[in-house]
Parts: structure tokens; sequence; C-alpha cells
């Protein structure tokens, strides 16, 4: 059993989360064009390393952020998606 | 006979024949570098040489033959789609499939025994009708039947009448069937070196050299090989290696999960698969039965197995079939998967004019290994796209045009 810390419930079965997958951002919905569209869409980080990306805790529907390595699957920390936005 | 086996019998030096040679020293060049020795890129390099005349080819494969996805397969072969692209092209796969073990010599025990997909709702019945009738239009065989039409064709199944998940009926395609996953590149790499092209095993690219809009040199642990042309077929890997070319795939890895029981006496004589159970089983033709299901629920670059999986896989599997309650499990395994977002694979050209792709080929490539090998070779010998690939290129994700095959997928490869 692996377990996932969420901010908000502690350390939990990851059975109990869902993953929303990698952040990504937001295209200006005015001046993006058809391409970059499609980057934003299909494109997801897929590199062998550290991603952040955004998980759900499925019984309390919160939805949260995790760094995780892609490789080891190592999750190194989860934190509130406030402080993605304090960070941007 | 008797006396060859006395003789052998009492000795340490049987003479042992290889079906494929040890790896050779590397040309400085060759006029097509495959890289990836899965099924797909051994099937391009037996089609370039035997097909096209085309000998001077390097498979570079980083670690044993085969040892990828399609040493870890279940081995549906089915042509079963939604797009009328997709049912072309997995189609003609199947027909390839029909005929493999005469092209090859060597017999790869397809057994054509037909694909059962189960629905316990409406919604996957009426998925079932779409299914259907575009299988027809494309001529396959492929029809709804109902819970007696279940029935006969699977008498062992748990109906589950009045239950939770009764099965209402179901999506038959006699086309469907199974064959052995290491024979299909054995018979390939053994057909394609008799012909003079080169495997290297424990080769790993690890570069490229780009020129402008050409592939120059690949880059590898043994050292740099001129290239005329380059195809990609990494499996799990694609992401990885097309980004050292600067190419950037829409495709996540996901791990994919399988494992096999103890032998039985043969019962299951078609493939079966759940959609809502997400579970799929088929008895090998040494008496395993092989259960599958759904990808890893997050990307991960990992062959690891987890617990809830299995349980998970094993729970589908009883409750289709509750007298395997007590058998025990011989083997489980996972591969890495490269996905993409519409279950379709990409094949064809790359942003590099000599680069050719063979991937996203995800947790449903085995059953293309013939298909994608013959129809890349055309593309590499020819310089260009042939009709029947062109739905599957690169450029489909930027012109909204994709081919979804998600929902005639996700349940069973
Ligand atoms: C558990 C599981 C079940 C599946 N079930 C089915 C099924 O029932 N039906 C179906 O049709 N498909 C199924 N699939 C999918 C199928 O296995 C693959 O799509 C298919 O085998 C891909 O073949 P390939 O030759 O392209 O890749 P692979 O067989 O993975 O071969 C790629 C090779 O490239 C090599 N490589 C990687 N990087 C490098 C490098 N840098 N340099 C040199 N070599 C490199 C790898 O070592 C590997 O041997 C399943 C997959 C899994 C994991």
């Amino acid at each position: 059993m692996k377990l996932l810390t969420c901010p908000m419930n502690g350390p939990r079965n990851i059975d109990e989360f869902q993953s929303f997958g990698p952040v990504r951002a937001r295209p200006d919905p005015d001046g993006t064009a058809d391409r970059e569209w499609s980057r934003h869409l299909f494109r997801a980080e897929n590199r062998k390393g550290i991603v952040v990306e955004w998980w759900r805790h499925v019984p309390s529907n919160y939805f949260f952020l995790a760094e995780r390595d892609l490789v080891s699957n190592e999750i190194i920390r989860t934190f509130d998606a406030s402080q993605l936005r304090d960070r941007a | 006979m008797t006396f060859r086996l006395l003789k052998y019998g009492l000795s340490r030096d049987y003479p042992v024949s290889g079906d494929i040679p040890a790896t050779p020293e590397l040309k400085p060049a060759y006029d097509v570098v495959i890289i990836g020795g899965g099924g797909h890129g051994l099937s391009c390099a037996h089609h370039l040489a035997k097909y096209h005349g085309i000998k001077s080819v390097a498979v570079l494969e980083k670690a044993y033959l085969a040892g990828g996805n399609t040493a870890r397969n279940t081995t549906t072969i089915r042509s079963n789609y939604i797009t009328p692209e997709g049912i072309a092209f997995y189609k003609e796969g199947v027909e390839l499939f029909e005929r493999l073990s005469q092209e090859l010599d060597f017999n790869v025990m397809f057994s054509q025994r037909g694909q059962l997909t189960l629905a316990h709702s409406e919604a996957t019945m009426r998925s079932f009708h779409m299914r259907a009738e575009m299988g027809k239009h494309m001529g396959t065989r492929t029809e709804v039947v109902d819970q007696k039409g279940v029935e006969e064709l699977c008498p062992l199944l748990n109906m589950d009448y009045g239950g939770p998940l009764e099965i209402i009926g179901g999506l038959w395609h006699a086309d469907g069937g199974t064959a052995r996953h290491d024979a299909v590149a054995w018979g390939y790499a053994a057909q394609a070196s008799r012909r003079g092209v080169e495997i290297h095993q424990r080769t790993e690219v690890q570069g490229f050299e780009a020129v402008g809009d050409r592939v120059q040199a690949v880059k590898t642990n043994r050292g740099r090989i001129a290239c005329g042309q380059v195809l990609i077929a990494t499996g799990g890997m694609n992401y990885d290696v097309a980004l050292m070319a600067g190419v950037e795939l829409p495709i996540r890895c996901y791990p994919l999960q399988a494992m096999v029981t103890q032998p039985l006496k043969p019962w299951l004589h078609t493939l079966v698969s759940s959609v809502s159970l997400h579970t799929y089983l088929v008895q090998s033709s040494r008496g395993e039965v092989v259960i599958g299901g759904g990808s890893d629920p997050y990307q991960l670059y990992s062959t690891r197995s987890t617990l809830d999986m299995k349980e998970h896989l094993a729970e589908g599997a009883v409750h289709l079939f509750p007298f395997l309650q007590g058998v025990r499990l011989l083997r489980q395994w996972a591969g890495i998967t490269d996905m993409t977002p519409d279950y379709s694979p990409i094949m064809g050209a790359s942003p590099l004019t000599n680069l050719w792709l063979d991937c996203g080929w995800g947790t449903w490539g085995f059953k293309a290994t013939p298909v994608a090998g013959k129809r890349m070779a055309q593309t590499i010998a020819e310089g260009r796209v042939p009709d029947i690939l062109k739905p599957f290129a690169l450029e489909r994700f930027e012109t909204f045009r994709l081919l979804n095959e998600m929902g005639a997928t996700a349940a069973s490869h």
C-alpha cells in the first residue's frame, strides 16, 4: 500500500486519490492560436524527473498539488493549491 | 536419431542452432537504423529486407531482443475498433496474422478463437451496436449478441442475473485471436537476419546528431552510426527517445500490469473481456489464464507491480468465473506504455525529414506488429506515407483530427 499525504486529511492510501496530471499554464483564451491550444490540451509533462501535479482526495473532493518523481515514484511533498497561486 | 540423442545426451557440447546471430561489430553507417528491437522494429526490418530489397539495416536494442512490451503483452489480436481509419488498419493487421506462420516459417501459434466483450449496461450495449455496425461496414466479423448468445459462446460465465453486474449482452468478434508474442518477435528477427539485417543487442541510442532538418547520425553506447533513414520504435521509451531528437510527442507513460494463473485444463475457449470490470481473460496454450485490465491510475516510468492492481484484477476475474477463486497466481509483471490522448498510435513523418515514427502504441500495439512493420517499411522505402497510415500522423493533434479509440481500447487492448 502506498501512502499519499493529503494536506487536509493527512496520510491516506493512494487508492483514495485520483490523479489529474501535471500542472500546466492556462493559455490566454483570447490571444492563443490553435497550435498552442493543441499543445495545452494534448501535451503534458512526461520527462523523466520531478513533476508537479494535481490530485484529488476523492471522499472529501479536495484538490491539491504534489511533487512526485516520475521514475522512482517518490512523493516529495504535497501542498495546498493556494501556494501555487502565491508562487506565480 | 537414437544415436544422436545418445551422443549429445551424454556430451556437454550440443551444437546450439541459434536463430539470431550474435551481435556483430557496428559499421560506421547504415541505410536504415531502427531504434528498438521489439516486435515493431524487427517487423519493419523484415519487411525492408524482404519486400524492398533494403539490406543495410541495423536494429539497435538497448537490452535483449523483444524484452520490452512485446514480451509483456497479453496478446489480444482484434480489429473491432470504432473509427473507420482504425478498423481499416487493424483489419489488415489481423489478416497478416492469419498468414504469419507461413510468412515467417515459424509457428507463431495464432489461434483465432474469437473475442467476446461483455456489456453490463445499456450504455455499453449502445456503443457495441455502433462498433458492430462500423465493423460490418468495414468488412470485419463483429456482431452484437444477446444474453443467450453470450451463454452459448461462454457457458461458464457468471451471468449475475438480477445482480448489479448482470451481463445483458456482448460484442462478438469472430476475427479476434491470440498468438505467441516471443515467436512473433523471434520469427521476424530470424527472417530479417537471414536476409542480412544486423541486430545489435545491448546497443542503446543516447542521442542524435542533426544538421538542419536531417538526422546525420545516432550516438550509441558503442559509438556513432551515420544513417540514411531512422525509425523510432522504442515502445515505452518513445517519448524519451524522440525528445533526444528534439521532437516532443503527445505521450504520457503509464504502467500496465498483468498476471497469469497456474495451468488449468482447457476451459476458456474465447477471449473474454468486461468493460465495466476493467478485466479481461484468455487461456494460453499452456493452460495458464492470462488476466489483464486497465492502465495504472497515474503516470510513472516504472515496471513495478502493485497489490492494489492485482486485487482489482483478481476481483474482476473471480466475479466473471467464481470457480477461479482457489486458483494460484504464477507470475505477475508490468510494462511501461506510451499512451496517446486518443488511444491511437502515431505513425509516419516527424519534423525531421529522415526520422520516422512508429510510436504511441500504448496498451494496444502487439496486434499491429505485422502491419505497422509492413507499412512503416513501405514508408521508409518510398519516402512517403501510404494512405492507410495518413490518419495516424503526428499533426492530427494540431489540426484537432483525433482518432478516438478510447471506448474501444481501454478494457481490452
Ligand atoms: C501488460 C501489457 C499488456 C498488453 N496487452 C496487449 C494486448 O493484449 N494486445 C496488444 O495488441 N497490445 C498489448 N500491449 C501493448 C503492446 O505490448 C505494445 O504496444 C507493443 O508490444 C509495442 O511493441 P514495440 O516493438 O513497439 O515496443 P517494445 O516491445 O517495447 O520494444 C521496444 C524496444 O526498444 C528498446 N529501447 C528503448 N529505448 C531504447 C534506446 N534508447 N536505444 C535502443 N533501444 C531502446 C527497448 O529495450 C525495447 O526492447 C500490452 C502491453 C503491456 C505492457
